[in-house]
């Protein structure tokens, strides 16, 4: 089964904020990071991307790189701008009150294993 | 096939709200004209990391694409403080940015890095009180 961020909200109650028409994108794998010169260099398209930082600059990055989508933890909600932005961008955004150590390996477990 | 594109951004230093909007742009350009998307991955890490050091550091700069056949030739200019000691701002992780920057996620000392790491070409000349040029050349 493929997976993709319907799936994964589903599983780790995570709730949809933004971009929802690309929930059915698949997701092949994830990164992890805050800082946004790291992810550009290291991250991969269809990664979901699973991230603290709530402003509207995490769009872009998630664009370029062709992102899966964008899990927020920690309970962070996105800034206005950052919805806006994902909607423009069809980028699918999603928040937990997990942490990110809990959120990767919970989406290891479901798609690497 | 006989490509021949050019064309040009400008970036206004300190607005972090659009940060990224211009390689957005270059992206989806990129891909109208069929590029390869290796070749338009590295292009747009460059233009991403060149965007945002102008956001970041200078009062304004260009970015400018020319696309021919052969590569990808990236010309960033800016017009701001200059760079004091480029061999130390080359280095992974070395940066001058404030907390402020930094708290956003951006200032991990790690933007001209990837430039270069995504670069065939990489020349950077930058002048004190003036402002830095850079010269990125992707091959295709």
């Amino acid at each position: 089964m493929k997976m993709n961020l319907a799936i994964l909200s589903e599983k780790l109650g995570l709730e949809v904020r933004g971009g929802e028409d690309g929930l059915n994108r698949e997701v092949s794998g994830g990164y992890v990071g805050d800082l946004l010169s790291d992810v550009m260099a290291n991250s991969k398209k269809n990664d979901v991307w699973i991230t603290c930082q709530s402003h509207p600059n995490i769009i872009a990055v998630s664009a370029l790189k062709e992102h899966a989508g964008i899990i927020l933890v920690l309970g962070k909600e996105p800034e206005r701008d950052t919805l806006e932005n994902a909607s423009r961008e069809g980028i699918p955004l999603l928040v937990t009150t997990l942490s990110g150590f809990e959120v990767v390996g919970r989406i290891y477990n479901l798609i690497k294993t | 096939m006989n490509q021949n594109y050019e064309f040009s951004f400008p970036v206004e230093g300190g607005n972090f709200d659009d940060a990224g909007k211009v390689s957005v742009e270059i992206k989806r350009l990129l891909k109208d004209y069929g590029i390869p998307s290796e070749i338009v991955r590295r292009t747009v890490i460059a233009t991403y990391e060149s965007e945002v050091n102008i956001i970041s550091y200078a009062h304004h700069g260009t970015i400018a694409i020319h696309v021919t056949d052969d590569s990808i030739l990236i010309n960033i200019t800016d017009s701001g403080p200059g760079i004091t000691d480029i061999e130390q701002a080359m280095e992974q992780g070395y940066s001058t940015a404030d907390d402020h920057i930094r708290e956003m996620g951006f200032g991990a000392g790690m933007g001209l890095f990837n430039i270069r790491n995504c670069s065939d070409n990489f020349e950077i000349v930058s002048t004190l009180n003036e402002g830095t040029f850079l010269k990125i050349v992707i091959n295709r």
